[in-house]
């Protein structure tokens, strides 16, 4: 198997592995617990959001842990909304971003929000000027993310974080794929809320944080107990979160010299895809982009076939996000940077681990090559232009 | 190298058996459902009984776990609105009854799936449908009916292609349908005991007024009269997509003895109401035919046609019209025959052919 959906999920690192391991057997304690156990399973979380702080720039009291970057997602959103209301009911966000933040979105205009979906360019670049001339007075949000997950393009969030801190407006965003990958520091970024996902950097699924600077007052999104600092309530997955920050500080060490390699090995598939597929083209920004980021479009090529074929041969690879319910719609990213349908429907994406080598991808393109021949070959409408 | 086949898996008995059986039988089988409806959270209403929604999904992948077989959900939205869904709300509201099963057999199952399963490798395609795929001495595919006659399933296949048939398994048609269920407890699969799905798979609650008026809103029109043939009117009518040809129930009209409706007239917005006999017809024409086992017909034949998917069939003798069109003349006047189904023809228990309704 050649495992090249890494956007998608990774493989969680024995590091992590073997963090977590103790504190499901051994050191099963409830943090809240007085006795010792639960002190114990206390100190390991506060480490952990120690490590995790310090992975993006900011101070351990500024972490909350979630579910998952989704939680954190609809939490960073839900909750302003709600905590600024009386100030404004406007929020700016754009056409790219994940699910979990576009639905968030619908969800609050059904509640009498406005919401400014802003536009992206060719190579999915937000425009912070275009962020500036949709700042209005009654705007309360802004929520854009660091790397978009489908095309890997990276957003110039201190910029635009530049604006929103001149105009007093709050700025979000979800830094889901771009953790471990480049580096983050939210006070460069000027961001107040950022989302993270254990399962992106090698950590366990089902676990993730919301970066919130200290000053802003935002309410909870689960309510209960008072687990941390009494804004996210349930009894904390200790292992999780001791496997998220195994993973996240391992990401953060290694993060240079992977990068660079990785970067390598997708400028090495990029090319040699754009050179001998004929009818191809890259989405997103050639450089202003994610290392492990390969998203192209085979025009004549129905995307579905595409991937079952690739499954047929042991590659895992995907054309959109993960998360239907295993089929595919065209992507709202690659209709947001002008794709119409069918170049929508043949895209495929790559996403690359550091495991991967120069030999599984020579394998990986010789493969895609075979596979859009013979469906080229099977087409009509290829059939049609060939002949004229 | 053992040929491979793609089963349409819908997460009912049927389809769930005919995997197994094509496994037995020696095939390399790929288990593939068919996302078609557009709004997810409205299926995830149904009582687990409806077609290719998230719980047929579900339960799809867990007997293709149990055979030990590759599965895929392959997205098909696009092809079954426009084939299925838009081609249902037109016909209701041009007064005419649709049968949306035929359309997703012959373009949605037997045009896209069938193509995307060959492009992906596969040789043929396979359903769970009660009927049975024949060569005829005449070297023509035809469907002959399945072995449990109450359960046969041919009349929604009358017009598949013989490019379509050559490439088709239909695995389940040679057993009863007892046995089916009982080799699907042998076989310890999940949807054992899942009840069969009786209604239109889009349409779970069986209200298709309610559904069209959600889709169609402003075009859906509005009341108008009940009138006698000769135009007398008796009263007013609900709006033409609550009625079909024969209906008896919801008419609304006290006139003293059952009456039923006997046409639609949706440019004027009449639906004419006549006494039991007026429902009665003995030629029915169709057009647009398409040819199973002949290629064309020359002379009249006598055929036995159902004239709806639970018509038992009557016997008749079918003659071409100059104009293309095709006539039936049965021999004992048929019930309710409604524009806009198909009339199908069979032969020896195998389909020669059929057509859609016109009157």
């Amino acid at each position: 198997m050649i495992y090249l959906d890494n956007a998608a999920t990774t493989a969680t690192a024995p590091e992590a592995v073997e963090a977590m391991l103790p504190f499901m057997t051994d050191f099963y304690g409830n943090p809240s617990s007085i006795y010792s156990l639960g002190s114990k399973a206390k100190t390991a979380v506060n480490r952990a959001r120690e490590t995790i702080a310090g992975g993006i720039g900011a101070g351990m009291e500024e972490i909350y842990f979630t579910a998952g970057g989704t939680e954190a997602d609809n939490w960073a959103l839900a909750a302003a909304a709600e905590a600024y209301q009386e100030k404004g009911r406007h929020i700016i966000t754009s056409k790219i971003e994940h699910h979990a933040i576009l639905f968030t979105c619908e969800y609050l205009a059904g509640r009498g929000f406005e919401i400014t979906y802003l536009d992206v360019d060719e190579d999915g670049l937000v425009n912070p000027r275009d962020v500036e001339r949709a700042i209005r007075p009654d705007t309360i949000l802004v929520s854009i993310m660091t790397a978009n997950n489908e095309i890997g393009t990276l957003e110039p969030i201190a910029e635009i974080g530049e604006i929103t801190k001149k105009n007093g407006i709050l700025f979000h965003t979800d830094a889901v794929q771009a953790f471990g990958q480049i580096p983050l520091d939210v006070r460069e970024m000027k961001v107040d809320m950022l989302s993270l996902s254990a399962h992106k950097v090698n950590g366990p699924k089902g676990i993730g944080c919301l970066y919130i600077r200290s000053g802003v007052k935002i309410g909870s999104f689960i309510h209960g107990g008072a687990q941390e600092r009494n804004r996210r309530a349930g009894t904390e997955n200790v292992p999780g979160i001791v496997g998220f920050a195994a993973a996240g500080k391992r990401a953060v060490e290694l993060m240079e010299g992977k990068s660079r390699k990785i970067s390598e090995l997708r400028d090495y598939l990029i090319r040699r895809l754009e050179q001998e597929v004929p009818f191809c083209r890259l989405n997103g920004h050639r450089y202003k982009r994610l290392p492990n980021n390969i998203n192209i479009s085979f025009r004549f090529v129905e995307g579905e076939s595409m991937l079952i074929m690739l499954d047929m041969k042991g590659i895992c690879a995907s054309g959109g996000s993960a998360c239907t319910s295993g089929s595919l719609d065209p992507s709202h990213v690659l209709l947001a940077v002008g794709k119409n349908r069918e170049e929508a429907g043949g895209a495929l994406r790559l996403t690359l681990s550091e495991d991967n080598t120069k030999e599984e991808l020579d394998f990986v393109v010789e493969e895609i090559k075979a596979i859009v021949k013979r469906l080229r070959d099977m087409s009509p409408l290829y059939e049609a232009i060939q002949k004229s | 190298m053992s040929k491979t086949v793609v089963v349409g898996m819908s997460g009912g008995v049927d389809s769930s058996v005919a995997a197994y059986l094509l496994k037995k039988q020696g095939y390399q089988v790929i288990g593939v459902t068919m996302q078609i409806w557009q709004d997810e959270e409205e299926t995830a209403k149904e009582q687990n009984a409806g077609c290719c929604g998230l719980s047929a999904v579900d339960d799809a992948r867990r007997v293709a776990e149990c055979l030990d077989i590759p599965y895929y959900v392959m997205n098909f939205k696009k092809e079954f609105k426009y084939h299925v869904t838009d081609y249902f709300i037109e016909e209701y509201l041009n007064g005419r009854t649709p049968n949306p099963c035929i359309a997703c057999n012959r373009y949605v199952k037997w045009e896209a799936l069938l193509k995307r399963s060959l492009d992906i490798g596969a040789d043929y395609i396979a359903t769970g449908h009660y009927a049975r795929v024949l060569k005829l001495p005449n070297g023509r595919y035809t469907l002959a009916a399945a072995v449990t006659a109450a359960k046969d399933q041919t009349y929604a296949l009358y017009n598949l292609t013989q490019e379509q048939l050559a490439h088709t398994l239909m695995p389940v048609g040679d057993y009863h349908k007892d046995e089916i269920r009982r080799i699907a407890r042998e076989q310890h699969l999940p949807v054992a005991h899942k009840p069969d799905s009786q209604e239109i798979c889009f349409v779970t609650d069986n209200n298709y007024a309610g559904f069209i008026d959600r889709e169609a809103q402003d075009r859906v029109p509005g009341p108008g009269n009940f009138v006698m043939k000769d135009g007398t009117i008796l009263g007013r009518h609900k709006g033409i997509t609550h009625y079909t040809i024969g209906q008896r129930k919801g008419l609304n009209l006290a006139l003293g003895h059952p009456v039923f409706v006997t046409q639609i007239r949706p440019g004027i917005n009449e639906v004419v109401i006549g006494e039991e006999a007026d429902v009665f017809s003995q030629k029915v024409l169709c057009d647009r035919p398409t040819y199973m086992a002949v290629e064309d017909i020359e002379e009249p034949m006598r055929v036995m046609a159902k004239i709806r998917y639970n018509h038992k069939g009557d016997s008749g003798i079918i003659g071409k019209m100059p104009n293309g069109k095709v006539l039936c003349t049965f021999d004992r006047p048929v019930r309710a025959s409604a524009p806009g189904q198909s009339i199908v023809f069979y032969q020896d228990n195998h389909i020669l052919g059929g057509g859609i309704i016109i009157r």
